[in-house]
């Protein structure tokens, strides 16, 4: 086995026992990435460079990857314990701010920006040892749900099949997860931009409670929403990751006090005795009939509904009580509300953009101040965030406000009441993670509406703030990956790592990466 | 059913967005607009209380899981310049700006 197929706990511990070195570790993902990568995601690339390539990457930063890999090393020779992520390669999403490194947002107003400071999440990882690969390609400002709206090409592609997307908005992430460029990627969850991503590339995605990472230095989208979390092969890497990076933090007031637990030692608990929840709305999807222009339900597919039931099957063999009809009434107003409530933030958080403290500036002549700010951001925001722009003007404005913003707000009163009368009957509640597997490149982009309803089952969980996991649960006929997903109570996140691990432990071993990925690297050895 | 999203209604939104638009653009974000518009109406086929508390965030925070509030005292960041060097055109230390709009009184 080469060192870049390790889980991220089996590399730890082989640097800190002095089996391997973190320098020899990171160069196996290096070349790795080489052969499986391609060009990164560039500004005004071509969409259609290298189809066979994964392109999770806009920047690899190898050198300072380099040193951090011999700092590691340096310490272990001094008898020093670098921390619980020893020179594990991680891979950060393009949102975050990483000091001196191109902090994009994966759009052409950032393309120039160079972040002061590094946020929190990744500095810990830092310092428990991780070393930091790049920065992962993304939906432009998080937009999306397959990443093709990044202003920077090619985008990602799904590592099991080239020709469909990875999933949105943390696919650089989950692709560069499950092609074998790094164990852990940091993410970013709003309306499920983690678990989503995870499902569609047969990853580990988990969104922890709002509340339980810090989001400093995370270039905001819904600030009521945004979660950042890790994307991993295993549920035990998720549990070794998340600990590494939860906890209070003076720089966000919202990062709660709540003490973390040992979650690796948790996860050694399994699930007998515990209760998992199944509800009717969580098998049921709702999608926009081009034709009629109307909201249309039905059914789950079959496919994902029993890969639902057959988790809850293995789950019952290891002793945990299956209660069935757990309602959840307020589940199918989840994208209607998040189409409100995500859009005034996103508008709010987006006027900082003006061209004048940082990022992208007009080249062409202007009159005065306000013609810079039109010029700016016109040239500088893909379509993507103008439309996020001026929807969350008009359902925030004093006239519509009532009528859609505190509605949606109400609504999400609703919802958070749904997860808090469930968790008062079980443990945890076992759901699709998505309405189907990864879908074609090109195939729903532009319907604004449709992409969006593709985190139909996951977005109640950022409005309620609980947190959520995607686990993979096997490949569809065509293939394709597909994940279940679990909802805990606020700050268990203990007890998603494990149903997770009793999940994974039951299904017995999976193939984690496409064959070509694997073989890649060999391939290149051979041809150099 | 009327576009809810006009002509007229649209081009003030993007005046209030400060952003300009081709005229591709602004017939695709028009459009969009009104299709995610039908989906936010379904809000509407939900019976609600007046008396449904707004939900700002979804988990509550008591004291016992907020962090203290910080002392109210100044906490210069430690290399301003390293901030001011982000901005598109500086010089001594100040942002520049071109005209900006303004009235005699």
């Amino acid at each position: 086995m080469e060192l870049f197929e390790l889980t991220a706990l089996e590399i730890a511990r082989k640097v800190r026992n002095r089996e391997v070195s973190a320098a020899q570790v990171l160069e196996s993902h290096l070349h790795h990435i080489t052969a499986v990568d391609g060009v990164p995601g560039t500004l005004g690339g071509d969409q259609n460079t290298e189809p066979d390539k994964v392109h999770a990457f806009i920047t690899l930063t190898a050198d300072r990857a380099r040193q951090q890999a011999a700092a590691i090393d340096a310490q272990i020779a001094a008898g020093q314990d670098p921390g619980p992520l020893a020179g594990v390669p991680v891979s950060i999403k393009d949102i975050f701010c990483v000091a001196g490194t191109a902090s994009t947002a994966a759009s052409k107003i950032l393309a120039n920006f160079t972040a002061p400071y590094t946020a929190t999440a990744v500095e810990r990882w830092e310092q428990a040892g991780a070393v930091v690969l790049g920065k992962v390609n993304l939906d432009e400002f998080t937009y999306g749900s397959s990443n093709e709206s990044s202003a920077f090409q090619p985008a990602p592609r799904n590592p099991w099949n080239t020709a469909h997307v990875p999933g949105g908005s943390s696919g650089g992430s989950a692709a560069a997860v499950a092609a074998l460029e790094g164990p852990i990627s940091l993410g970013t969850d709003t309306a499920g931009s983690i678990r989503l991503p995870a499902a569609y590339c047969g990853v580990v995605g988990l969104k922890p409670t709002y509340g339980r990472v810090s989001r400093y230095g995370l270039i905001a989208f819904g600030s009521s929403l945004d979660c950042p979390g890790p994307l991993t092969r295993t549920v035990a890497d998720s549990a070794l990751a998340l600990g590494a990076m939860a906890g209070a933090d003076s720089r966000d007031a919202t990062a709660a006090t709540v003490p973390v637990p040992n979650y690796l030692a948790e996860l050694e608990k399994d699930v007998r005795g515990l209760k998992i929840g199944l509800s009717p709305d969580y098998f049921r999807i709702t999608y926009f009939d081009a034709a009629s222009g109307d909201l249309m339900e039905q059914p789950v597919p079959a496919s994902v509904r029993q890969a639902v039931l057959d988790g809850a099957q293995k789950l019952a063999q290891r002793g945990a009580e299956i209660v069935e009809n757990i309602p959840m009434p307020h589940t199918k107003f989840g994208i209607p509300a998040y189409f409100v409530i995500s859009r005034v933030e996103a508008a709010s958080n987006l006027h900082r953009y003006d061209g004048v403290k940082y990022g992208y500036r007009t080249i062409g002549q202007v009159e005065d101040l306000r013609s810079l700010y039109r010029q700016s951001r016109a040239q500088g925001f893909g379509l993507q965030p103008k439309l996020r722009i001026l929807m969350g003007m008009y359902v925030s404005a004093a006239q519509y406000s009532e009528q859609y913003y505190n509605r949606a707000l109400r609504i999400r009163s609703l919802i958070r009441r749904d997860f808090d009368e469930a968790f008062q009957r079980v443990d945890t509640l076992l759901t699709p993670s998505t309405p189907a597997p990864a879908f074609a490149i090109g195939g729903i982009y532009g319907d604004s509406v449709l992409m969006q309803y593709a985190d139909q089952l996951l977005v109640t969980g950022n409005h309620a703030g609980v947190p959520g996991i995607s686990v993979p649960a096997g490949f569809e006929e065509s293939g394709l990956p597909l994940g279940i997903h679990f909802f805990a109570p606020d700050f268990r996140e203990d007890l998603l790592f494990r149903a997770g691990a009793a999940y994974e432990a039951a299904s017995g071993p999976r193939n984690l990466a496409p064959a070509w990925v694997r073989g890649a690297s060999s391939s290149l050895e051979v041809q150099s | 059913m009327s576009e809810e999203i006009t002509p007229a209604l649209f081009n003030h939104l993007v005046e209030l967005a400060a952003l300009e638009l081709s005229p591709l653009e602004a017939d695709y974000l028009r459009r969009e607009l009104n299709n995610q518009l039908k989906a936010i109406h379904e809000l509407e086929a939900m019976p609600l209380d007046p008396q449904t508390p707004v939900a700002s965030h979804g988990v509550p925070y008591p004291p016992s899981h907020s962090p203290a509030l910080r002392a109210d005292q100044v906490d210069p960041y430690p290399d301003p310049a390293r901030l001011l060097q982000t901005a598109p055109e500086i010089e001594d230390g100040f942002i520049i700006v071109p005209e900006i709009p303004h009235q005699k009184i």
